[in-house]
């Protein structure tokens, strides 16, 4: 009798959890991948912990807070390891709506992550998205900063070289009234000297051949 | 008393200006492209053939022009003789439509320096879409170096036809490169004398910390090896040839006035001779060196991509299988691949089309250039290095010190003409000229922030200066040598100089140049015309590739 209610119970169960039925999801996690050589090996006590955060992530949900890890049904565990699991009612005849399980895992996924040392993409539900970390976004993008910071430096460099170019012609147009008057008196002098006027050549019409025009300078100014 | 003409204060400076000048983005982007393309390392042997029969004789001659003339291209060529003096007006023209698109460049390269002091790197990550369930769908089937470049930096638009709007980010980075462009030219040769040092020798700092970084790099031997396997069946096709002559001929940034510009401000006694060589060998000199980072960086990016193509490939199958995690390993892939397809075979077709065949060799074929390969290729491979943030940021400021350093030529091109106009300078002080050029540039400037700007960028970049130059050039040699008159020429700068000219650089100036030129120029202009209708390339947001 006990046998045959357990074959019952058995039957029932693989007919609940099957790959592909309604309500089942199909679970993949990549441990070697994840943690290299600090790999552990999944056995029967790993999944018991896969049940019990199944069962827990449940509980968070209204009217669900019932749910036990015995609700919980693994089946299909393959090599890579990947299986499929569906989560039963207290009765035990039929299982949960995918929908609420969606919800529960999604929003626990962090927690079931972080007992299995593993990620989102390690740890996958297929079927279920998981929520993405959206990037961290400043209320003023840095880049606006630096390049305020920049900005500002160069329209100072550019005010300081313009107004310091201004100070020098200033200065420059005061001094040559002074030059000036000393080199009147000494072209005053040669004219009179030779008696010839010396008009500047440039004074006149003509043009001048600037190619020529570098002979003067290769002679010391005075 | 007439006023002097501002020097450089010390010869030094002015092989700085120069090499500054030379030593552009075009050694660091467009010469490594070319040495893939055209036989790796013996494209080096038509490269330095014409750098030593087409390049040295050409900057030679610019520089002596310019040293003798003292003045800038436009008063320069009028000296010559007075029928001439469109050819200057030409090289001002051109100067002016280069300093016009190329500074979009250094607003670019300003946008990626800003946004390299996040963690992580915006360009290392796809943004996430409307749920947060996934990553953004363009951003998926391009991969998030391109959708960065094309969508955040750019936001460009299906065609040229559709011009879109300024975008505020990209104009505000161009003021500020105009900006930073004007404060170098202000004061002159005072203030551009002292920036060169920076700009001239800063980028060699970055590359060999690049060159150290990027030998170290995992796979960088496979793609120095396969870029530098000399091919030497290339040798024999044409275009090789004339690629080279083109890459040296641009790379030196001849006919543009630039050159004649820095020379004028030159002491009369200057040993320009010397100084051409020098500039000359260190401008190639820098491409055959940025060529090797960028091929270490190039076999870096091939064997990760692989690397991770394999991973995919393994992980696909083991989904599909059930094997064991860890199981599949790239040495054993092809025999699992075999097992798998005999074992399963209903199963394995079905997942067959899915599985991509990995390929190194492919991997490292992909050849860019241009913006492509700085903005794209680069920030792809610096995304997967440590510390990326600082490798970022050197390599961002190493492309700014080279953009500003082409761009001090290019302005001093335009300015030195106009600053020795009588007319002009007695009107206006040379800061309000160099103000008004920049704000002039910087207003036409805004066409390449539009949404379809990038498409205006290439039209420029591929056609504004190439026939002209060649022109302006070709007109430039045949005008000195013929008539200047050769011999008068060569008199005048034994007189300044003190040195002979010797027979070599007669023999090129006055025959093998002007036919390399000619004979370039013909190509060009037949390939154009053979070409047919003009085309660009497009950014085709659905498919994320390009048409």
């Amino acid at each position: 009798m006990l046998w045959l209610l357990f074959f019952l119970m058995t039957a029932i169960h693989a007919e609940l959890c099957q790959p592909g039925a309604a309500n089942a999801f199909k679970v993949r996690l990549s441990i070697r991948t994840a943690l290299g050589n600090k790999a552990y090996t999944w056995d029967t006590s790993e999944e018991y912990l896969f049940k019990a955060m199944v069962a827990f992530s449940m509980r968070k949900v209204p009217n669900r807070e019932a749910t036990e890890i015995s609700h919980v049904l693994l089946c299909n565990v393959t090599q890579r390891v990947s299986f499929w699991f569906v989560v039963t009612d207290p009765s035990k005849n039929h299982t949960l709506p995918a929908v609420e399980v969606q919800t529960a895992i999604r929003m626990n996924k962090n927690r079931i992550n972080g007992a299995f040392f593993l990620n989102d993409q390690t740890l996958e539900f297929l079927k279920i998205p998981s929520t993405l970390a959206p990037p961290m976004d400043p209320s003023v993008p840095i880049w606006i900063i630096i390049f305020g910071v920049i900005f500002c430096i160069v329209i100072v460099a550019i005010t300081l070289l313009i107004l310091s170019g201004i100070w020098q012609r200033r200065r420059k147009n005061k001094e040559p009234s002074e030059v000036d008057d000393a080199e009147d008196k000494c072209e005053n002098m040669n004219t009179i000297e030779n008696g010839i006027p010396c008009d500047p050549l440039d004074m006149k019409g003509g043009h001048i051949n600037d190619a020529f025009m570098t002979e003067d300078e290769r002679l010391t100014p005075l | 008393m007439e006023k002097t003409r501002p020097l450089w204060s010390n010869p030094l400076q002015f092989v700085f200006a120069c090499i500054s000048y030379a030593v552009g983005l075009g050694n660091v982007w467009r010469f490594p492209y070319l040495c893939q393309m055209y036989g790796g390392g013996s494209f080096l042997v038509p490269y330095i053939i014409m750098l030593i029969v087409e390049g040295m004789p050409l900057l030679y001659l610019e520089l002596a022009v310019g040293q003798r003339m003292r003045q800038g291209s436009i008063g320069a060529w009028r000296t010559i003789s007075p029928y001439l003096s469109g050819v200057g007006i030409a090289s001002v023209v051109v100067s002016f439509f280069l300093s016009m698109y190329y500074n979009v460049i250094n607003a670019w390269a300003f946008w990626y320096l800003f946004h390299s002091f996040q963690d992580p790197l915006p360009w290392s990550v796809c943004p996430l879409n409307g749920n947060h369930t996934g990553y953004d769908e363009e951003c998926e089937k391009a991969s998030s170096t391109q959708y960065f470049w094309y969508r955040k930096t750019l936001n460009i638009s299906p065609s040229l036809q559709e011009n879109g709007g300024v975008q505020w980010e990209p104009a505000l980075c161009l003021l500020l490169a105009w900006l930073v462009v004007y404060l170098c030219i202000l004061r002159g040769t005072e203030s551009t004398g002292k920036v060169v040092y920076f700009t001239a020798s800063l980028p060699y700092c970055v590359l060999i910390i690049y060159l150290i970084r990027g030998l170290t790099l995992h796979g960088a031997t496979n793609g120095l090896m396969y870029m530098f396997t000399p091919k030497m069946e290339q040798l024999a096709n044409p275009k090789a040839w004339v690629n080279a002559a083109t890459q040296i001929f641009f790379s030196l940034g001849l006919g543009f006035g630039s050159l004649i510009a820095f020379a004028s401000y030159n002491e009369p006694s200057n040993n320009c001779q010397k100084h051409a060589i020098i500039v000359s060998l260190i401008n190639s000199f820098t491409s055959i060196f940025a060529s090797i980072v960028t091929f270490s960086i190039y076999g870096f990016k091939a064997t990760f991509n692989y690397e991770n193509c394999l991973k995919k490939v393994s992980l696909l199958l083991t989904n599909t299988f059930d094997l064991e995690d860890g199981f599949l390993t790239a040495s054993n892939l092809e025999q699992v691949k075999g097992y798998l397809a005999s074992a399963y075979p209903s199963k394995y077709s079905e997942v067959f089309p899915h599985i991509k065949n990995c390929s190194l060799e492919s991997e490292l074929d992909t050849a860019v250039q241009g913006t492509g390969l700085a903005f794209i290729v680069y920030t792809e491979a610096i995304k997967n290095m440590e510390v990326s943030q600082l490798w970022s940021v050197l390599y961002f400021f190493m492309l700014l010190m080279l953009g500003i350093g082409s761009m001090l030529g290019n302005t001093a091109a335009i300015l030195t003409p106009l600053t020795d106009s009588k007319i002009i300078s007695s009107h206006l002080p040379k800061e309000a000229i160099s103000g008004l050029v920049c704000l002039v540039n910087c207003a036409i400037g805004m066409v390449f922030t539009m949404e379809a700007g990038n498409y205006w960028f290439d039209i420029f970049n591929d056609y504004a200066a190439t026939l002209s130059l060649l022109l302006i050039v070709l007109v430039e040699t045949i005008a000195v040598c013929y008539v200047y008159g050769l011999r008068r020429f060569e008199s005048d700068l034994k007189a300044m100089t003190g040195r002979a000219v010797s027979w070599y650089w007669k023999v090129m100036w006055a025959g093998v140049s002007p036919l390399l030129i000619v004979s370039l120029f013909v190509f060009y202009l037949s390939d154009y015309i053979l070409t047919g209708t003009l085309k660009y390339q497009a950014w085709d947001a659905s498919q994320d590739d390009r048409l």
